[in-house]
């Protein structure tokens, strides 16, 4: 028919190859790349540039509204799925431990050596503190009843924490406490990664806070001649935890320095670049907690020997150090 | 005498003015939501930006439904915690709290790096989330945008739950004035973007799923020619392409009802006398065509008739 219209045409050519698209597109986004057969991939970088030809056109030619709408939503769809990831998630976690989190937390040098001196300054602060005077220890922690760990403490009675007796019930309310302590101390770390957007200021008084009730606590030790003892104690988990917050503050420097100072790029492009490298040291944080809490519940209670507690602190050390920081080969060049 | 008889047409035309300023207004309001995205092949796609509002509809039922999982699983486990040693549910309950800290900070990031790059409120609302630069949305920038939920969210309400003594309301107050720019960073800036989302360097945008419906100018195609509704090129040209929308809109969506005003204001417009046997369903889809065909005439032209205002020739 001649004086058919031009659009009703174009669209009667086009429309099964627009539909023949969506309808792989749909299989794709609901069940994964799987469900497509070798057919499907093949067609599927051709349909998707006749589909934006498609679209160019009709807008040029058609003023079907429907039509328009539709093959900007298909076209939409179809290119964030052909540009878009199609790894799984699984080798998204691979890809991370090889290479993303090492490379991230090596870029950091200078902010993690920041934040390291911000959590153990405020640790230090407090230990001498308190050491020259307990009450110290009060004004930190205020009063609470329920903790035997003061200076009021006996050296028997802050052994006793340090150490299981063989036999001993309770090892299950440790457990829900490590889960409580994880929760606690992985929200932390995530805060302070998140409050460096505001130029880091807030995530260096976190991190000096939770030094200086470190601190606090450790003088009340050292005091009663136990620094030996409660070295091991904290440190069998506590290299892990304590390199995790001070990981995390060093992402949060690393935001708030890209917002704070951002160089000859735009403030805007500086944080990005320097938020998602941040925020995969603070994914990193999270893991180390969870390798902390279960070192804590599991293996600060098994094992009562120091020395056997200050192996495993300097084995976890050397492992951080060296994964994190043992020059390698990028995969894949 | 002139005078009086003029004014009630004087006035439709100042109200009809006044509407289309309105409708042009709107216009640009929309045109200011959406962002061009060239594709490699060289083609334009326009992404419309969510707006505030849509995103803290998505974001109230993510909450709603991670409160769901959250007390579901806890009720569970104080059910099952009466079957349960003592000894058991103090674990139990440590394995909880931890499944409680990855549904409070993992819910979006798992489903956000998903195939559909949007969580469960999103997809209602038809939103996802999309790399700022075009290219893809990777999972670091998945991790950025969310772990910053802390302080958008979380700082907020910590500090309206805080109070106590005369200072400490006084610093809960300067608290909630700071932590709140954070919430309501996306209300206050042209992308619409979280400090998450800037962070990130990803922003959200409308992805609804449209549905191809059937082209209204087929029944004058396949139905067999009748000389019942030809126009002549006046009748064509009463309108332009914002008044064939609005028709395809009502052919559409509209009822019965409306479709006869529509009619009868088509009819009056261009002066068509109703033959015997014409149903208005069956006027509305004959104009429609022949203003389509017109109007994609003068398109190819390069003259496009804005609306029925437009009588440059």
């Amino acid at each position: 028919m001649s004086d058919m219209l031009k659009s009703y045409r174009f669209r009667e050519e086009r429309e099964s190859d627009w539909r023949k698209l969506d309808l792989i597109l749909t299989r794709a986004e609901n069940s994964g790349v799987k469900a497509l057969s070798d057919e499907d991939m093949m067609t599927l970088p051709h349909l998707y540039r006749q589909a934006v030809s498609s679209l160019s056109v009709a807008r040029s030619i058609s003023l079907d509204q429907n039509v328009i709408t539709y093959l900007e939503g298909l076209c939409t769809r179809a290119y964030f799925y052909v540009y878009g990831a199609r790894t799984s998630l699984g080798e998204r976690m691979a890809q991370f431990i090889r290479a993303d989190w090492p490379e991230a937390v090596r870029g950091a040098v200078l902010s993690t050596i920041l934040a390291a001196l911000f959590l153990f300054g405020g640790a230090a602060l407090a230990f001498f503190l308190c050491l020259q005077d307990m009450d110290w220890y009060w004004t930190i922690h205020g009063h609470s009843f329920g903790e035997i760990r003061t200076p009021d403490a006996t050296v028997e009675q802050l052994r006793s924490t340090i150490y299981t007796e063989p036999g001993e019930i309770g090892q299950d309310r440790l457990t829900a406490f490590a889960g409580f302590l994880f929760n606690n101390n992985a929200q932390i770390a995530l805060f302070a990664f998140a409050l460096g957007f505001a130029f880091g200021i807030p995530t260096a008084w976190l991190l000096v806070w939770n030094g200086i009730i470190l601190g606090s606590m450790y003088a009340v030790f050292w005091d009663k001649g136990l620094g030996y003892e409660f070295t091991g104690w904290l440190l069998i988990h506590g290299v892990t935890e304590l390199f995790a917050i001070v990981l995390a503050g060093a992402g949060g420097f690393v935001v708030g320095g890209a917002v704070a100072f951002p160089g000859r790029m735009s403030r805007l492009t500086s944080a990005r670049q320097s938020g998602q490298k941040a925020a995969t040291i603070a994914m990193g944080c999270v893991i180390m907690l969870i390798i902390a809490a279960i070192l804590e519940s599991f293996g600060r209670q098994l094992i009562n020997s120091d020395t056997i507690r200050y192996a495993i602190a300097g084995t976890t050390l050397v492992f951080w150090l060296l994964y994190f920081y043992l020059p390698r080969q990028r995969p894949g060049t | 005498m002139t005078a009086q008889a003029a004014t009630p047409v004087k006035q439709m035309e100042i109200e009809a003015a006044r509407r289309r300023r309105a409708r042009m207004a709107e216009a640009q309001r929309l045109n200011k939501m959406t962002r061009e995205l060239v594709t490699p092949e060289g083609a334009k796609l326009h992404l419309k930006l969510a707006t505030a509002a849509e995103r803290a509809g998505a974001f109230a039922m993510d909450v709603a439904i991670q409160w769901a999982i959250v007390i579901g699983t806890l009720l569970g486990l104080s059910y099952g915690a009466a079957s349960m040693g003592i000894q058991n549910v103090n674990i139990a309950f440590a394995f909880w709290l931890v499944f409680y800290f990855f549904i409070r900070n993992f819910y979006y990031i798992f489903f956000e790096i998903g195939r559909k790059a949007a969580t469960p409120g999103k997809r209602a609302l038809g939103l996802r989330v999309a790399s700022r630069d075009g290219g893809r949305l990777t999972a670091n920038a998945v991790l950025a945008r969310n772990f910053t939920r802390e302080i958008e969210v979380g700082l907020p309400i910590q500090f309206l739950l805080m109070g106590g003594d005369q200072l400490g309301a006084w610093m809960a107050v300067f608290g909630l004035l700071w932590s709140g720019v954070f919430l309501f960073f996306p209300v206050f800036n042209k992308d619409k973007l979280r400090v998450g989302d800037l962070i990130a360097g990803t922003w959200v945008i409308k992805a609804p799923k449209v549905k191809l419906m059937g082209d209204i100018a087929q029944v004058t195609v396949t139905a067999p020619r009748t000389n019942m509704f030809a126009f002549t090129p006046e009748q064509a040209d009463a309108y332009g392409i914002h008044e064939l929308h609005v028709l395809e809109d009502v052919l559409r969506q509209s009822t019965g009802d409306i479709k006869q005003q529509v009619a009868e204001r088509i009819r009056t417009k261009i002066g068509w006398v109703a033959q015997p046997g014409e149903t208005d369903i069956a006027f509305l889809e004959a104009y429609y065509a022949a203003l389509r065909r017109r109007l994609e005439q003068r398109m190819l032209m390069g003259d496009r008739k804005a609306d029925k205002f437009d009588v440059r020739r």
